[in-house]
């Protein structure tokens, strides 16, 4: 029987809303191979019950497969590996979702299991039994199309590009016996900031700032239109980061993220070759800058040519006034 | 302390990407390369921890052809010590490289072996955490922060939100993100030095992998979009196309 894996994530006990997305990709995997013979088993992993896990069977799995282990209460990479390659050796394909734990996971388990690894996919078929994958490569500059000829077929999945879907499956849940592993590296903790952070790979609406904002304190102005826009995360373009104005895991572009949000809002960003690759998978683009000639305006779907620090707080006022 | 750093020969992050003859690959007409970005993070980390320790070794490996060459002597000139081409042709897929560097490593008694977290190019994040299966080695990878003390590492590396700790003890793998370091420019003085460090060429038979490249193509042109409006006046008008036309509100 044809098998797919979905490798779920959780972070403090919780199912990660990605794991959705996850599962929605090997659904439609396993929907296309076979003439729809698969089935989806979505692996979860945690120290005992994971919140939501059992809700997967209404989004594509046909079982979940609970590995329960001490060390699993958080990310443990070497024996989560083993777990996949033992669960991976009668499996058809694993798909991971392209995050930081299945980046780091998923070449370890294509290793173990000796077959090559496709990452950060945004659209896949099958063609003769084999699974062709799309992924974006140079930063989303250029789309590359693989093969993968050997079995199993594993993938990460890129955030954002494959909705979670409501499709009633059995959901029956078994638990996975886990095998010896040798712990080499311990994960210790998480340090979150306070009130949690919406990752701008991950997030429905990214909102980035550029020079164009002049200084640091002014990101105040895209911090209030992301909280105002509710589910949104605040970007930057390489040369703020470069300067010292935010943080790295904020930066879009081919140093930094490639987002495919529903809504990608660029504020006093010139629109470098280099962040246009990062961030034009996103399904609709708004450019607000000065400079009437920006490249940005080329990727917008729309466009406001003006002072950003009279166009953002006003957006930002009708943005509320349309949530009330 | 003995590291390695595995380097790779990328086109520089302005390139405008144009599709080769073959349809599977870039035309490399007038592309400027460059040691990848990530890879320079993973280099300042070798050169100082071999500072700090006072002694021992900072090896440069890449995989590729002939051209790696240079780019590999941009690591000699920021302060490695020698190098080792693994001359292979083609665009091997990322566990092919990954066999390639962990037959090489094996046995050479090596602390520490760095990679970037990526490559710019092929985006795969794949062969440092491979080849640290293969060699049965701790991984950890995208790293930010990073302590050795000890023969213990310390590190946190960047997951969605929040920054995850962890640690390990060496001999280990670890993947160097951005916000490492700050790598260290070529001095004229190391540039001169980096021409008589050793640089040695090995040829290597690589596997076949399992990993085909089928096409290459540029991404569809976005429809074009329009100007909405000047200024501030331009706002409601925005905010309506954005709810009832693009639906993205």
């Amino acid at each position: 029987m044809t098998s797919i894996l979905a490798v779920t994530e959780q972070r403090d006990g919780v199912l990660r809303k990605v794991s959705l997305e996850t599962l929605a990709a090997a659904r439609q995997l396993a929907d296309a191979m076979n003439g729809g013979g698969a089935t989806v088993d979505a692996v979860v992993f945690g120290e005992g019950d994971v919140k939501g896990a059992d809700e997967l069977g209404g989004y594509g799995a046909d079982r979940i497969q609970t590995a329960n282990h001490a060390e699993f209460a958080r990310y443990a990479p070497d024996g989560q590996a083993a777990v996949l390659e033992v669960l991976g050796r009668s499996a058809d394909a694993i798909v991971f979702a392209a995050t930081a734990t299945g980046r780091d996971l998923a070449p370890r388990v294509a290793a173990r299991l000796g077959v090559a690894c496709a990452t950060d996919v945004t659209a896949f078929g099958v063609e003769d039994g084999k699974l062709v994958a799309t992924r974006p490569v140079y930063a989303g500059k250029a789309l590359q199309k693989v093969r993968l000829t050997a079995s199993p077929a594993v993938l990460s999945i890129r955030p954002n590009t494959f909705p979670a879907t409501e499709v009633a499956k059995a959901g029956a849940i078994e638990s996975v016996s886990i095998p010896e592993f040798s712990r080499r590296v311990t994960v210790t903790g998480t340090k979150a900031p306070e009130g949690g952070v919406l990752d701008v790979a991950e997030a429905p609406i990214v909102v980035s700032g550029g020079r164009g904002l002049k200084e640091p304190a002014n990101f105040r102005l895209l911090e209030e239109l992301a909280a105002a826009l509710g589910n949104a995360a605040v970007g930057a373009s390489r040369a703020v980061v470069d300067a010292g104005w935010r943080d790295h895991a904020a930066q879009v572009g081919q140093t930094g993220k490639t987002v495919s949000p529903g809504l990608y809002v660029a504020v006093g960003i010139s629109g470098a070759i280099q962040h246009l690759a990062g961030m034009r998978t996103a399904k609709v683009i708004v450019a607000i800058n000065k400079d009437k000639d920006a490249p940005i305006f080329k990727v917008a779907d729309y466009g406001i040519v003006g002072d950003l620090f009279e166009v953002v707080p006003r957006l930002t006022e009708e943005v509320k006034k349309l949530r009330e | 302390m003995k590291i390695a750093v595995c380097l790779k020969r990328v086109p520089d992050t302005t390139t405008k990407i144009v599709i080769g003859a073959d349809g599977v690959s870039i035309d490399e007409t007038g592309v400027k390369f460059v040691p990848n970005p990530y890879d320079e993070y993973a280099i300042e980390a070798a050169i100082s921890l071999k500072e700090t320790a006072g002694t021992g070794e900072a090896v440069v490996y890449s995989l590729g052809g002939d051209a790696a060459q240079e780019t590999m002597r941009t690591a000699l000139a920021m302060g490695m010590d020698r190098g080792v081409l693994l001359q292979a042709p083609g665009s091997p897929d990322g566990l092919v490289i990954a066999k390639a560097f962990a037959a090489e490593l094996e046995d050479q008694g090596f602390d520490l072996v760095l990679f970037g977290k990526m490559a710019v190019d092929d985006y795969n994040h794949q062969v440092g955490p491979m080849t640290a299966e293969l060699l049965a080695l701790p991984c950890i990878t995208a790293v930010a922060h990073l302590d050795v003390t000890d023969g213990t590492i310390t590190a946190d590396r960047e997951i969605e939100g929040a920054l995850e700790s962890s640690t390990c003890t060496l001999p280990a793998v670890l993947t160097c993100e951005k916000g490492l370091n700050t790598p260290r420019l070529p001095k004229l003085k190391g540039i001169m030095a980096a021409k008589k460090k050793p640089l040695e060429v090995k040829p290597v038979d690589l596997d076949g992998g399992g990993l085909e490249v089928v096409s290459l193509e540029l991404p569809p042109d976005r429809p074009p979009g329009r100007i909405v409006g000047e200024g501030a006046d331009a706002v409601p008008d925005l905010v309506n196309l954005l709810r009832t036309e693009a639906k993205a509100l």
